[in-house]
């Protein structure tokens, strides 16, 4: 028998995922991950039956991973990648850093690359701020911050920072699909759903408007 | 009579189920609603949807935003527990190892078996879905044709409550009048589907589900489903009176704690303890089905998960709905001397003949979602339309090169974001390099929502290749032999899954839409493995000749009289249509004859 692999059954959670071009992307990763020598944690998973109606916060089923510094350096990055705006808050503002943290703490698998990823890329991310200003990532001005990043987010990154950008595109997904799983990034990014109701109108006006249906 | 422990079986009942989803809650509730004195044995823990289902949590609720694990294979909110593709100390095995040839089986150890999170669609299939050997010279017919069966696929529709449209179709039946709910608003991407659609041929009309869009009529239903049986009709009333309908939130893969769509548990099962008449017994594995002197079935010997004790239960007939191979592998693992190939074998066709649905899908971004008005389209938690299949005039010239059809399922619009919401947003956005910052929450924004993709569901007429065995040295972790499962595609299969992803790539386009997956043409990597998509049927098929299936049209096997099927194993092909329906159709069905056969004095 083969590990669970990302593909859905047609008639269920389905469509979302067929949507995401990531998904084949996500179990390619996920084969060069398990033979990762992660240094992953010994804790055990919630197991095949765990209480779903509870609210979970990180830490809750497995034990957290970062030392203070490394979550320095993650609550600045996830708010260089997701800052706050006048509608909405930024990344840390709503624990996305804590988020990451359960992630790489995890004993499944899928997560034990990006466990070495991630902790090899604070890390790294650190040296290269002492070494470009003499300072951690955390203690960098926003401008020193913005440099950088914008450095690691560039198309070609220069050859030196490559396993900083490919540190930084990962950081990147999980900080925004952190951020966009919760209350106030679900209203960020627009989403106004799971709202018990006695009737389902359909679309309004202007929406049907936008594509030319009315 | 309620749910009860090992201790506490009767001395005999009149039918023992084993199986506790929707062939076995069927086959329990029409049984007890008539006065048997029926026993279900479920593999799974007892389940209660209304206080154990999360119904309106975020993933920012759950560990790992909700994400796939090894222990909930399908998220951790999706209501499947101690169930999966893989489950600890319950293995199977596949006879190759080539990817393209693997079975994967998904097992739901729980009671109310799958239907706790499956996707409540519910199509018919159709007249010439029950005799492709007539209309295309492949395959089986079946003995029973559409008119057979239409009745109970009112019956069935009536009492699980089923929302949808009746358009007329060609070979997508409509239900008969006053059965169907109405069906909810279309979103936007739906019209939008709709309309575009049609330049690529698609006719898009509303989807039927089991969710319940208005309150159940229990005054007049409970009088059409049981005529002339007063306690029944109050029992099914009361039930239906606790119904609440649809209050359009959330995922029905989550379960339904106000029992507004159906499963098992809650719809079959609720009414059948009212009645007295069941007792339930969780944690039970079945190993085997007992014979007496006579070659009947004298009941079934089971494992107590609680205790790891043998018991045994008996009966004076026994239904098998564990699911199709589950049941299969029952069968198989029942020997005697009277069969010692396997019980009800003597065709030696019992594992033969397995199908699924013949599956692939494409999705593109469409530019014309982008900036759309912020609004909520959650709906009826899944699809309210789908595109029926129509080209039957070229199939039946052996234009396709694959006999039936396929039916696509398609999501689009404004979902509860996943972790994955911003997958492939860079290049969407047209953007090279990585982005982030306001930016980043701009684009997000923009182009939240605009993603569409179809998935085909499409029939599978049975072939020599796809099959399973008993493995000759594995044992689970009770001791019992597992299954080895043989799969082959044929060329029908792979030319349909080609035409599949013209279809929908033309659809798509007609729409606008950017194409997301690389171009590959190649029907053996794009085809979803065997039992992927978790509609596999077959294994101990109907038919009209003994020799060559397994039960005849009463999913009453051939060999045993008082042995009968009541999952999806006595399914001679898979339709373009998802099966639970006609499972629970059938298992009424199969009810109504096992009654009048214990009547007539035969069982």
């Amino acid at each position: 028998m083969s590990a669970p692999k990302d593909l859905p059954r047609m008639d269920r959670r389905t469509a979302l995922q067929w949507m995401l071009t990531a998904t084949a992307s996500m179990a390619a990763r996920d084969a060069q991950l398990v033979a990762a020598d992660a240094a992953s944690s010994n804790a055990k998973g919630y197991g095949p039956d765990p209480v779903m109606a509870k609210v979970y916060k990180p830490g809750d089923v497995w034990p957290l991973t970062f030392t203070e510094p490394q979550r320095r350096a993650t609550r600045a990055l996830c708010d260089v990648i997701i800052p706050a705006d006048a509608a909405s808050p930024s990344a840390s503002a709503v624990g996305v850093h804590d988020f990451i943290d359960e992630w790489i703490s995890s004993p499944y698998p899928a997560q034990a690359g990006d466990r070495r990823v991630i902790l090899e890329g604070l890390k790294w991310i650190d040296e290269e701020s002492a070494r470009r200003f003499s300072k951690t990532f955390a203690e960098l001005s926003p401008e020193q911050q913005l440099a950088l990043c914008t450095d690691l987010a560039a198309s070609k990154p220069k050859p030196e920072l490559k396993k900083g950008a490919a540190f930084f595109k990962r950081f990147r997904d999980l900080t925004a699909g952190g951020y966009y799983t919760t209350p106030e990034g679900m209203k960020a990014i627009g989403y106004v759903g799971n709202v018990p109701s006695g009737s389902f109108e359909g679309p309004p006006i202007e929406a049907l408007k936008h594509v030319g249906l009315a | 009579m309620p749910n009860i422990t090992s201790d506490k079986l009767q001395d005999s009942y009149d039918v023992v189920i084993v199986g506790s989803g929707a062939g076995g809650g069927q086959t329990a509730y029409t049984l007890t609603m008539e006065g048997l004195k029926v026993l279900i044995l479920e593999a799974g823990r007892s389940f209660d949807v209304q206080t154990e289902v999360a119904m309106l949590q975020l993933p920012s609720h759950a560990p790992l935003r909700g994400e796939k694990t090894p222990d909930k294979q399908y998220g951790f909110h999706d209501c499947s527990i101690n169930s999966g593709w893989d489950i600890p100390g319950e293995p199977y095995t596949n006879a190759s190892k080539a990817p393209v040839d693997e079975f994967r089986w998904w097992r739901q150890r729980m009671m109310g078996g799958r239907t706790n999170h499956w996707g409540r669609i519910t199509l018919r299939n159709g007249p010439y879905d029950f005799k492709p050997r007539t209309r295309f010279g492949l395959g089986f017919d079946w003995p029973i044709s559409y008119d057979d069966i239409a009745p109970y696929y009112d019956k069935v529709e009536m009492l699980i409550g089923v929302f949808g449209s009746n358009d007329g179709l060609e070979n997508s039946p409509d239900s008969s009048p006053g059965v169907l709910q109405p069906a909810p608003k279309l979103r936007v991407g739906e019209l939008y589907a709709q309309k575009h659609g049609k330049k690529a041929g698609a006719h898009i009309v509303s989807i039927h589900r089991a969710v319940l869009t208005q309150p159940q009529d229990a005054n007049t239903l409970p009088a059409k489903l049981h005529p002339g049986n007063a306690k029944a009709q109050a029992i099914l009333a009361d039930s239906m009176r606790t119904r609440s309908p649809c209050f359009w939130a959330t995922d029905c893969h989550r379960g339904c704690a106000i029992r507004a769509n159906y499963d098992s548990q809650t719809v079959h099962l609720r009414p059948a303890l009212a009645t007295g008449n069941l007792d339930i017994l969780p944690n039970a594995m079945a190993r085997e089905v007992t014979l007496d002197k006579k070659g009947r079935a004298s009941g079934v010997t089971f494992i107590d998960k609680t205790t790891g004790r043998e018991g045994h239960a008996k009966g004076r007939a026994v239904v098998l709905a564990a699911s199709s191979q589950e049941s299969v592998r029952l069968l198989l693992n029942s020997k005697s001397s009277a069969f010692p190939q396997g019980l009800a074998n003597s065709s030696g066709k019992v594992g033969k003949y397995i199908t699924d649905s013949v599956s692939s899908s494409l999705s593109a971004y469409i530019p014309a979602f982008e900036g759309m008005p912020i609004h909520n389209e959650d709906g009826a938690g899944g699809p309210h339309a789908y595109v029926p299949w129509t080209l039957h005039a070229q199939n039946a010239k052996g234009q396709l090169g694959f006999p039936g059809g396929y039916h696509l399922e398609f999501t689009t619009g404004r979902q509860m974001p996943s972790l994955n919401v911003i997958n492939g947003i860079d290049s969407r956005a047209g953007h090279d390099g990585v982005l982030f910052g306001a930016k980043l929450k701009e684009e997000a924004r923009r182009t939240y929502g605009c993603q569409m993709g179809f998935g085909a569901q499409g029939t599978m007429l049975p072939n020599d290749g796809c099959f399973t065995e008993i493995d000759p040295e594995l044992k689970d972790q009770w001791g019992i032999p597992v299954l080895r499962f043989h799969w082959k595609w044929t060329d029908f299969e792979l030319n349909q899954v080609r035409h599949q992803q013209q279809r929908i790539r033309e659809i798509l386009e007609a729409m606008g839409g950017r194409i997301s997956a690389k171009a590959d043409n190649d029907p053996a990597k794009l085809i979803r493995r065997g039992g992927e998509v978790i509609h596999e049927v077959g294994g101990a098929i109907m038919g009209a000749d003994r020799e060559i299936s397994v039960t005849n049209q009463w999913s009453q096997t051939w060999d045993v009289k008082n042995l009968f099927m009541a999952d999806g194993a006595p399914f001679a092909s898979t339709a373009d249509k998802n099966p639970t329906l006609t499972i629970m159709a059938l298992a009424w069905r199969m009810a109504d004859h096992l009654m009048d056969e214990m009547k007539k004095g035969n069982i």
